[in-house]
């Protein structure tokens, strides 16, 4: 049965369902690389929650104008929108007021949150039996996804990995050194924004699989397991990649075996678990290997 | 409003709702000022697998085990961090987020294996709390406060939410100058021969506790919102400690009564027929506070 | 470009033309402020093409600021900076700084030679290869500070002197017309202060511009053919002979090392 779901055995939708999470978490990893390198890998936990407002009062809009209200791409849409904002009060906090960047993040990620489930309830509450569904998208469920969100998230995540790609360099020059990279000419601002904006999309490209409460989980796990293994970053990107890529892909599969099997947590778990891995036996940073260095030099 | 409809229904909401932000925003403060503020993000996701862990193990949903489940897992989660930014050489920030989002995805995971259609236990009721429900049948009036036998029907959160914020006030109150000290600086207070990892780790013992009473009564938004938003909003009111902490005092005061009258009340003066997530518009009420205090407060920006 | 047109407001120039267009860093009327207090205050100083020049001064009197706000790292709150009589954002390709060595991340997952090939980012862009040809420049640059055997190293697995060695490679890199150095000796080990020296030297024999905030005074004489001294405010600025007197450093100093003052020739002044 596993083996069916890895290689594409289980009908054509839960294998683009499986191939769109690979991409996805591919792109994840690396762009999880850059926040982690520079150390804002939870500034992503305030862009993901900030997206249930967005997702909410878009659902709420597009029944206004009679539409479906449940449209893959116009929730998107919201999402990203509200996410933007909370990245934009996340660094005005930070920048303009004393607050640390934690406070920001924690302030933003409670209070967009809250808006959000306020918002969930007046949906509940209006048109009666309107069962919107919009619950799934703090958990994800690949159920009952059609082929459309299927190439939605395919084709966002192989944007987004393409986008941090082409970025790499100034991106990783930004989260080294950035008064260099602004002696260097170039606007440091800016580039932190491109990085924070992928990270954004990446959040609002998975919400439908990981859903946005542990989509994070993308976005931090694997660029920690990948450094345990280089000490160069193109390596450490291109692992991280790797290592997102494999669990998005092997958690969608996994869950297809099954009815009741959640695909985000199953992936976030794979993730975990190759990062367990790599805490432990990665040679020379693993726990194992300085514990043999050290009794080495004792003996 | 004023009438008995109100001392049984909304009465023991505002109280409870009171009660768990004041005892979230005492030690939040200290979190703030040690930039530790995301502690109680993390403490809330992991409350989550700690329940369904809970009841798994005793197979009901019964409080104690439940709070002691939660306890358990914000123990297990900080222990977790501390030791993934050791052994790992990971920044703290990283560690925290690998820790709190695998032990979330594996209680969502453990909850969707097991059984529990048959009992109220899920990942929303863990997110948005039921503090509407908390009602209070036999208070008929105002004059059910003097009487013992109504007073015993109280729902049971309240007298423990007021138990813990006494806890959590009396501990702040007694270990107020070491917390201040080793707060405002580590290697001072390690001169004076002060307990420094001592006093950090029964501040974030506090924080679970006021954490795991509060999300049984009024969900995980709550908790991580008023840990963090009237302690950021009491900042950038004063320059000192004391004064700080009354303000965030007085904002998570105003957050959960103004939050809880605007969602049980808000929607039927625009003219709708259901009341609103109480939860959600606490917190939504601590952002404007903190909004208002980031724009106007008389010491908002560095000097 | 926000910074072009603060950089360029129109203050009135007291040198005279032909001086300011041929200076690699002209300094009119900067003030920079942390949280409304100033650390540098209306700083005037125009240093000369091809030569050594140090900053001097004591603790807090704002040399590194003087030196970020130049560079468009830190935002003046006025003030104009002109390079070869052009607004510094003009110039940016001919300038390469090496920033104190505490603000950078050791465990970041780079080897001394990717640090060294970040020089070459004009060059390479968003996405041009490093071909070998690159890699050749940033070995070259590593020699020159002799580095050449450790290019694989992770950047925290170098000593401090290493370390700082590596930052200047990356600077050779850039084949900068004007070099700007924030203490670059500071704690290194003396093997690395003379590497770093004879580098700069060699710099200044090939007609580049050297300016770097410095605290030794005890080698000042030795290393710079120039000085510029600054509390906050600029006190001097001149060939070594003349500007770096008793009574400018009294000036500067606050008469803090009036005791170490005659004993400048040989003894080792502490600003601290």
């Amino acid at each position: 049965m596993l083996s069916d779901a890895l290689t594409l055995q289980l009908g054509y939708n839960a294998a683009l369902v499986a191939v769109g999470a690979g991409l996805l978490g591919m792109a994840a990893g690396a762009v999880g690389t850059f926040l982690f390198l520079g150390k804002r890998a939870l500034v992503s936990d305030a862009v993901s929650h900030a997206t249930l407002p967005g997702i909410a009062l878009a659902f709420m809009v597009m029944v206004v104008f009679g539409g479906d209200g449940r449209a893959l791409p116009g929730l998107l849409l919201g999402a990203a929108l509200s996410a933007g904002l909370g990245l934009l009060c996340v660094s005005w906090l930070s920048a303009r007021t004393r607050l640390g960047e934690d406070a920001a993040i924690g302030a933003v990620l409670s209070v967009f949150f809250g808006a959000g489930v306020v918002l969930l309830t007046v949906i509940q509450t209006l048109g009666s039996g309107r069962q919107a569904g919009l619950e799934t998208f703090l958990l994800g469920a690949t159920a009952g996804m059609v082929r459309a969100d299927a190439l939605v998230i395919a084709i966002g995540g192989a944007l987004v990995l393409a986008l941090a790609l082409l970025l790499r360099r100034p991106m990783l020059m930004v989260a080294f050194d950035p008064g260099y990279a602004t002696a260097q000419g170039m606007n440091v601002r800016r580039i932190e924004l491109a990085m924070m904006g992928l990270a954004m999309a990446i959040t609002v490209v998975g919400l439908k699989i990981v859903g946005l409460i542990l989509i994070v989980a993308l976005l931090i796990v694997p660029p920690v397991a990948a450094r345990f293994w280089s000490d160069r970053s193109g390596v450490v990107i291109a692992l991280a990649g790797g290592i997102g890529g494999i669990s998005g892909y092997g958690g969608a599969a996994i869950s297809a075996t099954a009815p009741g099997l959640p695909t985000g947590p199953i992936i976030v778990l794979l993730a975990t678990a190759i990062f367990a891995l790599s805490l432990l036996a990665a040679p020379r940073r693993g726990v194992l290997a300085i514990a043999l260095r050290r009794r080495k030099v004792q003996a | 409003m004023m009438g008995a409809e109100f001392v049984s229904l909304s009465l023991p909401p505002m109280l409870i709702g009171t009660l768990a932000a004041i005892a979230c925003a005492l030690p939040g403060n200290f979190l703030l000022l040690r930039r530790q503020a995301l502690i109680g993000d993390a403490i809330s996701h992991v409350v989550l697998p700690g329940i369904v862990a809970a009841f798994l193990l005793t197979g009901a949903v019964a409080t104690w085990p439940m709070m002691l489940g939660a306890g358990g897992a914000a123990l297990v989660a900080v222990l977790l961090i501390e030791a993934v930014r050791r052994l790992g050489g990971i920044e703290p920030g990283a560690a925290m987020g690998v820790v709190f989002t695998s032990m979330f995805a594996a209680g969502v995971l453990l909850l969707e294996l097991s059984d529990t259609s048959s009992v109220h236990l899920d990942v929303q009721h863990a997110l948005y709390g039921n503090l509407e429900s908390l009602i209070w049948l036999d208070g008929t009036g105002w004059a059910a406060l003097s009487d013992p036998q109504a007073l015993r029907a109280l729902p049971p959160e309240l007298p423990r939410m007021a138990a813990v914020l006494a806890l959590v006030a009396t501990l702040t109150a007694i270990l107020w100058r070491p917390l201040k000290l080793s707060t405002f600086d580590e290697g001072f207070a390690r001169t004076l021969g002060l307990p420094v990892r001592g006093i950090g780790l029964i501040l974030v013992v506090m924080a679970a506790i006021a954490a795991v009473a509060a999300f049984d009564a009024v969900g995980s938004i709550i908790v991580i919102a008023m840990f963090i938003c009237p302690p950021a909003a009491a900042r950038l009111m004063t320059n000192r400690l004391e004064r700080q902490i009354w303000w965030s005092v007085g904002f998570a005061t105003l957050s959960a009564l103004l939050g809880y009258v605007l969602a049980g009340y808000g929607p039927l003066w625009l003219g709708g027929r259901h009341a609103v997530s109480a939860a959600g518009m606490i917190a939504t009420v601590s952002g404007v506070i903190l909004g208002a205090a980031a724009l106007f407060g008389p010491c908002r920006t560095r000097s | 470009m926000m910074l072009d047109a603060r950089l360029t407001g129109d203050r009135p120039i007291v040198d005279a033309p032909a001086a300011l267009a041929d200076s690699p860093l002209a300094i009119r009327g900067l003030t920079v402020a942390y949280g409304g207090k100033p650390a540098v205050t209306s700083v005037d100083v125009t240093f000369r093409p091809g030569r050594m020049s140090a900053i001097i001064g004591p603790n807090g009197a704002g040399k590194s600021t003087l030196l970020k706000a130049a560079l468009g790292i830190e935002r003046p709150v006025s003030g104009t900076v002109t390079c070869w009589g052009k607004p510094l954002a003009r110039q940016l390709a001919r300038i390469a700084y090496v920033p104190q060595r505490a603000s950078v991340d050791w465990d970041f997952p780079t080897r001394a030679l990717d640090v060294v090939l970040m020089g070459l980012y004009r060059e390479l862009g968003l996405l041009r290869r490093v071909r070998p040809a690159h890699r050749e420049t940033a070995m070259a640059c590593l020699s020159r500070v002799g580095m050449q055997d450790l290019a694989d190293r992770q950047i925290g697995q170098l000593s401090g002197g290493q370390q700082q060695r590596v930052f200047l490679a990356r600077a050779l890199a850039q084949g900068a017309d004007l070099y700007l150095l924030d203490e670059p000796f500071a704690g290194v080990d003396a093997a690395t202060e003379k590497a770093i020296i004879g580098v700069l030297k060699s710099l200044k024999s090939e007609g580049r511009t050297v300016i770097a905030v410095h605290h030794d005074l005890s080698t000042v004489a030795e290393y710079f053919d120039r000085v510029f001294l600054m509390n906050t405010r600029a006190i001097a600025e001149g060939p070594v002979a003349t500007a770096f007197t008793a009574d400018t450093l009294h000036a500067a100093y606050d008469g803090r090392l009036a005791s170490t003052l005659p004993g400048l020739s040989n003894g080792t002044p502490h600003a601290e």
